[in-house]
């Protein structure tokens, strides 16, 4: 369900990550992200954090472990690092909509994790007002 | 005194301005010349007069780091490189057969046949990418052109069309013969002639006529002239057949369904402008040309768990990722071109405001995907020699050999290059699915021998490298202004180097430069402290 202003948002944001950087060219991609969480999971994050969400690497250089993270027990941090960003992680709010963020912070703060609360839009809409900070994480763990 | 400008040559002119008015003279003065308009590089820096025994500490042996090393040991430096890797190269690097891809999470075994490759990395060399083209000249790496547009091969959008690919050139000599046609009927209409003399009028007319070929109403449709440049449903021919017979455009509004002015603009941009040039053999000839020159100062397989500093210089510690083994190398400053998505890691004694910037700086993912061919059926069956043809799937592109055409045997297409959302989705797939993905949507382009002739295939998803955990630094306008200055400024005794402390991101012409400058400033303040 990827809408044609979001799709342009993609390319935006995303396609054309940096300044005259070589890519394979300009554009919207026609790739449909899911808005069902776990679906969302499977396309965009175990890229990085693999598919148990146990993330990888070695200390030092490695993707934080989703699966049975304490920092994500309070539902806000996971929202204000997919608007953000942090480190070597880019944001996503021009990749997901809004309804996509929260289904996928969902789906990990739910089956990888036992936190039951749900991440809403309003939540993400709170977090774009209030701007709070990048939390520290500490990613090695 | 016009005569003086007759007399030296360019470069002797250009050495005297730098030695008067400094590098931002010369750079000024060269680009009013028209000379450096494309990239800052005035030539190799000049670095001399090392102070005797000072020793720099290169961490990480991709081409910044060798760059830095080779120069600065001219330089009379004594210096020794820290490398991750058990190989150098850093992201310029190339895969044939026999080659193994560590990715976290996978291993492959790349089955290209001898003399076929792939570079998951950098491919490409824009003809101004000074930096670079000058050390290949320097350090004897062979280029050869690189084919970086193609008219005949094809550009397929999921909703245009019905989903069947066009040719490039179909669809971009029809944008401008509509575009013509629709300007010439405004201008005919009188709608811009508040905004046009009457002689640019009348030019303006005359122009729409010729570029767009138009006939004599004005009209963009099929016609013997079309013809000649879009090609034919008969072409030429000799003898008694040999009138040719022309196609139909298409219309206005499926031409605007293919959006090729996302092409046409791609192509347009300077870096992306022809001649564009490759090496000969694989793009790791440029850093295994670097590691001929520096390769004895490398220490591989050491990775860096802390770099201090003080007053009297710096200290790296590292563990040997093969032995376990702890160590601890000391040098008077250092070259650090670890990836931020790295160094953001890593205990590092800099400032608050250069980790904060560290901690700003994302990275981008892409995925190449090589897929090895029994044969050129591009180029037999679709008169394709080089080039790439785009989709907008996730594979983004297939792009085709330009090195090797009409030879015979097996053959190695790019298969996928994107970045964004389709090298999320195929970064996270196994390598298998990551293949057979590339096999279904490549096959829009050649569906009658792109499965068939398929022989082997092999991927690199640059998330999944765990030396960099991403492809290449991500910066916005606004993390620019915040934190760029901040990330390349010299820190005590320690200056950054790379892709990501450049204004070419993703370039290898931006490590280079990034590098030149890093060790430039390096050495002015040694010599000055």
């Amino acid at each position: 369900m990827l809408s044609g202003t979001l799709s342009l948002a993609v390319a935006l944001a995303q396609a054309s990550p940096g300044f005259a950087q070589d890519r394979p060219s300009n554009g919207e991609s026609a790739v449909e992200v899911s808005a069902e969480g776990r679906e969302i999971y499977e396309q965009i994050c175990q890229s990085c954090h693999m598919a148990d969400a146990k993330g990888c690497g070695v200390p030092g250089a490695m993707f934080p472990a989703l699966a049975d993270n304490p920092r994500l027990a309070d539902k806000d941090y996971g929202s204000i690092i997919l608007l953000k960003g942090r480190g070597g992680m880019p944001w996503f709010a021009g990749m997901l909509t809004r309804p996509q963020i929260a289904a996928v912070l969902n789906y990990v703060r739910g089956h990888f994790n036992k936190y039951q609360d749900t991440v809403t839009v309003a939540d993400l809409d709170r977090i774009t007002t209030a701007n709070p900070p990048v939390p520290d994480c500490n990613c090695g763990h | 005194m016009l005569d003086h400008f007759t007399a030296p040559t360019r470069r002797d002119l250009l050495r005297v301005i730098g030695k008067v008015g400094g590098g931002a003279a010369l750079y000024q003065t060269m680009t009013v010349l028209g000379h450096a308009a494309e990239s800052h590089f005035t030539g190799p820096p000049q670095l001399t007069g090392a102070r005797p025994g000072a020793s720099v500490l290169v961490i990480g042996a991709g081409l910044a780091g060798m760059l830095a090393a080779y120069e600065l040991t001219k330089a009379g430096y004594k210096v020794q490189i820290l490398e991750l890797q058990g190989r150098a190269g850093g992201r310029n690097m190339t895969l044939r057969g026999g080659d193994t891809v560590n990715e976290l999470g996978s291993v492959q075994k790349v089955g290209f046949a001898p003399g076929n490759y792939l570079n998951p990395g950098p491919w490409r060399i824009p003809y101004h990418h000074r930096t670079v083209l000058h050390y290949c000249k320097e350090l004897g790496v062979a280029l050869e052109p690189f084919m970086q547009s193609n008219h005949n091969a094809f550009i397929h959008r999921k909703t245009a069309f019905g989903g069947k690919p066009q040719r490039y050139r179909d669809l971009t000599i029809d944008f401008k013969g509509h575009v013509s046609e629709l300007l010439g009927k405004a201008l005919n209409a009188g709608a811009l002639d508040a905004a046009v003399t009457p002689e640019d009028k009348a030019r303006l007319l005359e122009a729409m006529r010729s570029w767009g070929v138009l006939d004599k109403n004005m009209t963009y449709g099929k016609s013997e002239k079309v013809g000649e440049q879009r090609g034919w449903e008969r072409p030429p021919g000799g003898g008694v057949n040999g009138a040719p017979i022309p196609n139909d455009p298409f219309g206005l509004s499926e031409t605007l369904d293919s959006k090729i002015w996302d092409q046409l603009g791609f192509f347009a941009e300077h870096a992306m402008q022809t001649s564009m040039f490759q090496a000969k053999g694989g793009m790791d000839r440029i850093g295994k040309a670097f590691q001929a020159r520096v390769g004895k100062t490398i220490r591989f397989n050491t990775r860096i768990t802390k770099i201090a500093q003080d007053e009297k210089g710096v200290t790296a510690s590292w563990t040997d990722a093969i032995t376990g083994a702890a160590g601890e190398t000391k040098a008077d400053w250092m070259v650090c071109t670890i990836p931020a998505s790295i160094l953001g890691q890593i205990d590092v004694q800099i400032a608050d405001t250069k980790k904060a910037a560290l901690k700003a700086l994302p990275y981008g993912n892409s995925v190449k995907i090589g897929l090895e061919m029994k044969r050129r059926f591009w180029e037999t069956e679709d008169a394709i020699y080089g080039g790439s043809s785009f989709t907008d799937q996730a594979i983004g592109l297939v792009s085709y050999p330009g090195h090797g055409c009409f030879s015979d045997g097996p053959a190695v297409l790019l298969g996928a290059y994107p970045f964004g959302v389709g090298a999320y989705v195929l970064a996270g797939m196994t390598p298998e699915r990551r293949i057979q993905a590339a096999l279904d949507q490549g096959a829009v382009f050649h569906p009658a021998h792109y499965k068939a002739e398929f022989s082997n295939g092999a991927s690199l998803a640059w998330s999944r490298m765990p030396w960099i955990l991403g492809c290449c630094a991500t910066w916005t306008e606004e993390s620019r202004a915040a934190h760029y200055q901040n990330l390349v400024s010299m820190d005590g005794r320690i200056v950054l180097a790379g892709e990501h402390c450049s204004y070419y991101g993703c370039w290898q012409e931006g490590a280079l430069l990034s590098s030149l400058d890093a060790i430039t400033r390096l050495h002015q303040r040694a010599l000055a402290g």
